[in-house]
């Protein structure tokens, strides 16, 4: 009880100690509160917004966890800017029943490349491709082959936009036209180690030319795109560069889309134009117009659309053409029609089975030109191709493919073991 | 006459143009559609190019995500080099440069959060490895919540009308996914320290995040399949330190594991990965939520 009384005592001390402070007059003391209230108001407004504003920085910049090094800034060399550089090397080993020097496709008129490689061992074309951005129009690529014999020719050197606007791409150098479905792909993705049939005897393998090339992909749900082409008319079917170096043109048009989760599929109609002056295939002088339409279905399969463990795909294409001029002088008016069907199935990861029907038709020749290579003696040219394949990664590939060849007039089989490696930058697939 | 045929055409460009447009996404993988979506709400058409079944290395440059890469304002990515086998290509043929990479359209996640594994060698020889580090960075929830500030950011850069509304719905995710991260922190405390056995060395960030003990790999080097040889090396290391569970991935094959898992009986864990990787993977929060109910089954 004591104890209480004496702090109160001393709290009542300690106040009247206090009171000296609030001697001054009350309208001072409401002024000072005022003017206490007013500073905490603004005071209290302005730390607000501090927060507000720290709160919305916060939300801007990524915040890190843990203290981050700051990022290395590039070195000041002028390498800084190398192109992406990737490198493809090949290598086959051949055996065949026939002579591949001289095997010919039963009344076609072969462009020198179609022909069937070199028995034994043998470096393919290796092809170095560099590209990267030019600035921010536009992207450059190029991709030089190097063949076995050391001849080096450019294979794609082109100039291709990135900033167009309403889905407009456009291209110029010398590149594989957009037509069919493997043709703009190179060689070294396609599914089996050589072009089917049609391709071989129809465009020697594939059509590339010096040109220009718009493509427009429609604003649409599903993949809708136009291209048209037009390039100087030199290599096969072409030749000789007619019309004043523009002798070819080519239009086509693809669609695509997911069928469900599992499938997907890519559609094509393309036209190719060409003109020949005097083209040369082994002696043969073709002088006239080539047309050529070419329709392609590819349809690819996964589980649940992961192609990792297990997928397949199905390539089909039928070409349609018709070469009208003169035939080493004599006037031809001729059809021909060809296709191809092929199937590839990975079964586990890594490995590949593959099976590729092909054929061809042509019409009969005047008989002036009976016995020449556009004779083909009532034969229908055909090849049916089998493939094994093993990847290690999706950089390196070996595979072993046997063609039963009767596209020439004497039958022939065809062993080929090949391994295609990519070294460099990793370039993405088209589908 | 005149005047019908102006409104006619006025409002032809009303109905023609909605009142206002959404951000069009193109999420690359379904755990940043998912995000976009908590970020975005109405405000976003979200479009997510790979399902949880699939192995986002390994998509193929399909026409429909070229079709649908077309309409995108914003690519929303991981990066790191995760897509770098199909992403250029789409973008490529897209012939959009709102999407270009480096444009404010192209958004890669892993460029805001600190990469784990970054390796110091660049061989092929080492397998599927990633130059910037391991881009697998959503298995950690934490990253989430660091990449949805980025990315609620770059929303309001590209449609600053809407910003309120990216500004608003940031705020509650993150008070939601803070409650949500204490909650799974508290549930996977009894985790910290459980040895474990991956596939695919793609969770180094939930082995960082939850403290777990990573003792053996089942792929020889990332991204190449496991041979008969390495999984004998692995059953010797299994054998000196045995491990909890062995965790793959859902769109991985389970041979390996229920290999391994067999012989050293031990429990062979498939994990969702991202949203829609199992059932139950709904959405980000329920992809976390299984993640950790499968987890602690595993650990039992």
């Amino acid at each position: 009880m004591r104890v209480i009384a004496s702090t109160l005592c001393a709290v009542a001390l300690g106040l009247t100690a206090i009171q000296p402070v609030y001697a001054a007059s009350d309208e001072a003391i409401a002024a000072l509160r005022q003017e206490m209230k007013a500073l905490r108001g603004d005071y209290e407004s302005k730390i607000q917004d501090l927060e507000r504003r720290l709160q919305q920085a916060e939300q801007r910049t990524p915040v890190q966890p843990d203290p981050v090094p700051p990022p290395p800034s590039a070195p000041a060399s002028p390498s800084a800017f190398n192109p992406a550089i990737s490198v493809i090397l090949n290598g086959s080993y051949a055996m065949s029943r026939n002579d591949p020097g001289a095997a010919t496709v039963a009344g076609f008129a072969l462009g020198e490349e179609a022909g069937r490689g070199d028995r034994g061992f043998s470096l393919g074309e290796s092809e170095v491709a560099i590209s990267a951005n030019v600035d921010q129009e536009f992207f450059a690529n190029l991709i030089v082959a190097i063949g076995g014999d050391g001849a080096i020719g450019v294979e794609e050197g082109y100039i291709q936009t990135t900033n167009l606007p309403w889905g407009f791409t456009a291209k110029a150098g010398r590149f594989f036209s957009g037509i069919g479905y493997l043709n703009e792909k190179h060689a070294h993705t396609w599914e089996f180690s050589d072009a089917p049939l049609p391709y071989r005897a129809m465009l020697e393998n594939q059509y590339g030319d010096d040109g220009v090339e718009l493509r427009w992909l429609a604003p649409t749900d599903f993949f809708l795109e136009f291209g048209a082409e037009w390039f100087r008319g030199d290599a096969f079917p072409a030749g000789g560069a007619d019309d004043n170096g523009a002798g070819t043109v080519a239009a086509f048009v693809h669609a695509g889309d997911d069928i469900d989760e599992s499938s997907s599929f890519l559609a094509g109609l393309s036209y190719l134009r060409t003109k020949a002056l005097d083209r040369d295939t082994s002696g043969d002088i073709f002088t006239g117009s080539d047309d050529l339409a070419i329709a392609s279905l590819v349809y690819k399969w996964a589980p649940d659309g992961n192609p990792v463990q297990t997928n397949v795909t199905l390539t089909g294409e039928y070409f349609f053409g018709r070469e009208d001029g003169s035939f080493n002088g004599v006037p031809v008016d001729y059809e021909r029609s060809g296709f191809y069907v092929q199937g590839v199935y990975q079964f586990i990861p890594g490995w590949r089975i593959g099976v590729r029907y092909a054929g061809l038709e042509t019409d009969d020749v005047p008989v002036l030109l009976a016995g020449s290579v556009l004779d083909d003696f009532g034969y229908s040219p055909q090849a049916i191709t089998a493939l094994l394949e093993y990847r290690t990664t999706e950089f390196g590939r070996f595979r072993a493919q046997y063609t039963r060849d009767d596209a020439g007039l004497e039958p022939d089989d065809e062993l080929v073991f090949t391994y295609t490696v990519s070294i460099g930058a990793h370039g993405a697939h088209s589908f | 006459m005149r005047n019908l045929f102006l409104a006619a055409v006025i409002a032809g460009a009303t109905l023609t143009q909605p009142a206002h447009a959404a951000l069009n996404v193109f999420a690359c993988e379904p755990e940043w559609g998912a995000l976009a979506l908590e970020l975005g709400g109405d405000n976003v058409s979200i479009y997510t190019a790979t399902t949880g079944l699939q192995d986002p290395h390994q998509v193929q440059a399909r026409p429909s995500l070229i079709a649908k890469a077309r309409a995108a304002d914003i690519t929303v990515c991981t990066g790191a080099e995760l897509e770098t086998a199909w992403l250029p290509m789409v973008v490529q043929k897209s012939a959009n440069a709102n999407i270009k990479a480096g444009s404010s359209g192209s958004f890669e996640a892993a460029s805001f959060v600190r990469l784990l594994d970054v390796p110091a060698k660049l061989d092929r020889a080492e397998g599927d490895v990633h130059p910037a580090g391991n881009p697998h960075i959503q298995t950690d929830a934490r990253n989430i919540l660091i990449v949805a500030k980025a990315l609620s950011a770059r929303f309001v850069l590209l449609d600053a009308a809407s910003a309120p509304v990216y500004e608003q719905r940031l705020a509650d995710f993150t008070s939601r996914w803070t409650a949500s991260l204490a909650k799974w922190e508290a549930a996977a405390a009894s985790l910290k320290g459980t040895p474990i056995a991956v596939q695919h060395a793609g969770w180094v960030y939930m082995i960082n995040w939850l403290g777990l003990k990573q003792i053996a790999v089942l792929e020889p080097k990332p991204g190449v399949p496991a041979s008969s040889g390495h999984l004998a090396q692995v059953l010797t290391t299994l054998e000196r330190q045995p491990v909890k569970m062995i965790i793959r991935a859902a769109y991985q094959s389970d041979r390996a594991s229920q290999f391994i898992g067999e012989r050293t009986k031990t429990r062979a864990i498939m994990l969702p990965f991202t949203v829609g990787g199992t059932e139950e993977a709904k959405d980000l929060f329920s992809l976390y939520d299984d993640t950790l109910k499968r987890l602690l089954a595993g650990a039992k």
